[in-house]
């Protein structure tokens, strides 16, 4: 099994995007965590800010992460030509 | 592989299948109310969702039976990304998720929240590093791709004792939930409710192992989310007018931060009642403290017996009465505690680490202080707020690697068809789950709406007909006591256990009973689902990785299967009778369980995918070292194992251990495969191998 440029290039976009999506999670969870009495000064629609992202703002955010993650692996396997079969 | 087509036409027939079931449990349900109406009694019913419930699952179990192995370990690879998801989402929600979770934000309020956040963004780490390359490796369990991935037995051993330990834990924490539920909805003894609840568990994993366990779970989890729903969506109506209580309870929100207001206002009228509520609280507490004080002085005088003789007729004989003086020691102590936990000022529910309100009461004592003692009582305050803000993050951090170290959800990655699919079904398993755990705050703010709003100020002979109901059940879910004998109700003379909240939210909302009983199977069904996987991915350890991979691997497949079925029964008793023994705190098993997971496989897994050079040495010391660190923390600051708090790490509490263990996981595998060779050839080429969903010339590393 011999790897080639392609396949070095995919799994360097793979390291890419794994890193900017942890890095999203991160702010989310934690810098959002670690401000939450100066971000509960703020408040939207009723709900102080970091309540807010505690309950279900950051939760909406991993979904999506998650779907984004998902949906464009799928595509880069296309593009590399890494894809499984028909399932 | 699967000729192309046949995936879909599966999935066709899935969606067909789950359509009807769903269709037939909202009708089961219409019929249930039409029957409550015509005189049913409550007892019936609950008697109707246990028996149908149970008898639903074990039908599922009896359809899906099977004797082939890739059926029984993985359900043939054939479960599609959102029925997965599906599954995924009943294994993962406990009897803790369902019924705990609007209970503690009823009480701990934004402090709560660390679950709700741990429990949710484990996935995304699940998603970026674990399940499309545990899919692509495609065996049967956790310790499988440690054993190839590192060699040898060693690495392999550990998984699995570190798979059992964690999983044990928390089936334990599953099956008291089951015969809570049981013994409460249909009046039988807590340890028959759960010998009953095992029998759903079995009949389902038993014959059918993980291809029934799956579909079971799916239909686990419709179950559940409709139960959990409809009471919500309910008492958001009636409240808001809105439909979506996620959305609406932002205006609920705020009205009770405006009574929270009110209520820590002597000059408002409320604030006059709670005052005089807690006022009342600490005269009893002063009381208490003063009969410890008597009692403790007539000890030292030799009086024991008279003095107990004396209390004891001052109490009016009751039959219960302690008779040792440490004894009613312990409950004055215990009544003076519960009175002082009252005196106290309302807490904000959205406010984040609020401190201890030491400068609050200091200014109360006394107006005059200093500066120098404000700015003590301030530090203090921040101090605290401080070490509470550092507890969520560990917790939150050791929630989420815990959720991607959990060999049980782990493992359903397996089941998928493909690398893709793979991929896909952690989007579906955590919108699942999401359903259900953006609700629980709107939960938790409406009823502590209704708790505030209508229950406070009301009249102790007019309660409303859930409290009075609930209050006779079990005074640990209600108490409420007119303890400065206004006959009107104040917050601070109201007890309200967590579990309360999702139980009595129908009978809050005005619904019939069956809505109830129905909440109770959702309960039930969260507990079975989770308890279903633990003990499936526990006899597989042993059955697959102990007896086949290490003792007999030429064993035959039937042997295999009896071999594990034999196990699962073995653990499943194990598991009930220790239950049965109700050990200790459910909450912090639980906990214990995320962290230990986390600081065991968290490591040795991620970097077993994105770093080429880690070895079998690596894996074996940062194994070890990370569970070593995170028990050996355990066991030198919980008080169950004679740890005491004095022992923290920055005051960290015992339940965040892996916010030290994984680290140190992490350390021991980069150090110890720094320090010896690097692994072969063929171990890089299975790293490659996971790594892309597909290659030329490519070994496989598929099980059959």
């Amino acid at each position: 099994m011999q790897l080639t440029d392609k396949h070095r290039e995919y799994w360097s976009r793979n390291l890419r995007l794994t890193a900017i999506l942890l890095a999203i999670w991160f702010v989310a969870t934690f810098v959002v965590i670690f401000f939450a009495r100066e971000l509960n000064d703020i408040v939207i629609l009723g709900f102080p800010f970091a309540f807010y992202m505690g309950a279900q703002g950051s939760l909406i955010i991993y979904v999506l992460v998650i779907w984004f993650y998902a949906r464009r692996m799928n595509q880069l396997d296309q593009e590399y030509g890494v894809h499984e079969g028909e399932d | 592989m699967s000729a192309p087509g046949s995936n879909a036409a599966f999935f066709k027939q899935l969606k067909k299948y789950y359509t009807f079931y769903t269709g037939g449990f909202i009708a089961f349900i219409i019929v249930l109310g039409i029957l409550e109406q015509m005189g049913l009694s409550a007892k019936i019913i609950g008697y109707i969702f246990l028996a149908a419930t149970i008898a639903l699952y074990a039908g599922i179990g009896i359809m899906s039976k099977t004797a082939d192995v890739s059926e029984y370990y993985v359900a043939g690879r054939r479960v599609p990304a959102l029925f997965n998801g599906m599954a995924t989402g009943a294994d993962w929600m406990s009897a803790a998720s369902f019924i705990g979770m609007a209970g503690t934000l009823y009480l701990a309020g934004y402090d709560g929240l660390a679950f709700v956040m741990g429990w949710t963004g484990g996935y995304v780490l699940v998603a970026l590093f674990l399940a499309p390359y545990l899919r692509k490796f495609g065996q049967f369990t956790i310790p499988d791709f440690l054993g190839a991935r590192y060699g040898g037995n060693l690495p392999r051993t550990i998984g699995v004792i570190a798979a059992i330990i964690c999983s044990f834990v928390y089936v334990v924490a599953q099956i008291y939930g089951v015969g809570i539920i049981t013994s409460r909805f249909t009046g039988l003894e807590f340890q028959v409710g759960v010998f009953v609840g095992l029998a759903g568990i079995l009949v389902c994993s038993f014959l059918g192992g993980m291809r029934a366990v799956t579909w079971t779970q799916v239909a686990q989890y419709i179950i559940l989310i409709i139960a959990y729903m409809i009471p919500v969506v309910w008492l958001s109506v009636q409240h808001t007018g809105n439909p979506i209580p996620q959305i609406a309870y932002g205006q609920v929100l705020q009205q009770v931060t405006q009574l929270e207001n009110q209520m820590n206002d002597p000059a408002t009228e409320r604030g006059a009642m709670e005052a005089s509520a807690r006022a009342a609280h600490k005269a009893k507490q002063t009381e208490f403290e003063d009969k410890i004080k008597a009692l403790d002085e007539a000890v030292a005088a030799g009086t024991t017996v008279a003095f107990m003789e004396e209390a004891r007729a001052a109490a009016g004989n009751p039959a219960d009465f302690p008779s040792k003086p440490e004894d009613l020691k312990a409950a004055w102590q215990k009544s003076a505690d519960g009175h002082k936990a009252k005196t106290g000022a309302v807490s904000a529910h959205a406010t984040a680490f609020s401190g201890k309100g030491a400068e609050a009461k200091l200014m109360k004592e006394n107006p005059n202080a200093t500066p120098a003692e404000i700015a003590a009582a301030q530090a203090e305050d921040e101090h605290a707020s401080n070490v509470k803000r550092r507890n969520f993050i560990a917790l939150v951090l050791c929630l989420m690697v815990g959720t991607a170290s959990l060999p049980h959800i782990l493992m359903r990655y397996y089941t998928t068809p493909s690398v893709r699919e793979a991929r896909r079904s952690v989007f579906w398993s955590l919108f699942f789950i999401f359903l259900l755990y953006f609700t629980a705050p709107a939960l938790a703010v409406l009823v502590k709406f209704e708790v505030y709003n209508n229950l406070v100020g009301s009249s102790f002979a007019t309660l409303p007909a859930w409290v009075s109901n609930w209050a006779a059940v079990d005074a640990t879910l209600m108490k409420i006591v007119d303890v400065n004998l206004d006959g009107i109700i104040q917050l601070a003379e109201i007890t309200i256990g967590g579990d309360l909240i999702v139980l009595a939210t129908p009978e809050i909302a005005g619904l019939p009973y069956v809505i109830s009983g129905m909440v109770a199977a959702g309960g039930l069904a969260a507990a079975l689902s989770t308890a279903d996987g633990l003990l499936l991915t526990i006899a597989n350890a042993l059955s697959h990785d102990v007896y086949y991979k290490m003792i007999d691997p030429k064993a035959s497949t039937v042997r295999r299967i009896t071999i594990s079925k034999t196990l699962l029964l073995v653990v499943a008793l194990t598991a009930a009778y220790v239950t049965s023994l109700k050990p200790g705190d459910i909450l912090f098993l639980v906990g214990a369980a995320f962290s230990l997971a986390a600081s065991a496989f968290f490591p040795a897994l991620v970097l077993g995918v994105f770093w080429k050079r880690a070895n079998y040495t690596g894996a074996v010391v940062g194994m070890l070292a990370g569970l070593g660190v995170c028990m050996y923390y355990m066991y030198t600051t919980y008080p169950f194992f004679g740890g005491v708090p004095a022992n923290e790490w920055f005051e960290i509490k015992p339940i965040a251990a892996a916010v030290f263990g994984m680290p140190v996981g992490f350390l021991g595998v980069i150090i110890g495969s720094l320090i010896s060779a690097a692994p072969s050839k063929e171990i890089q080429n299975l790293v490659d191998h996971v790594r892309y969903p597909s290659l030329e010339g490519d070994i496989d590393t598929r099980a059959a």
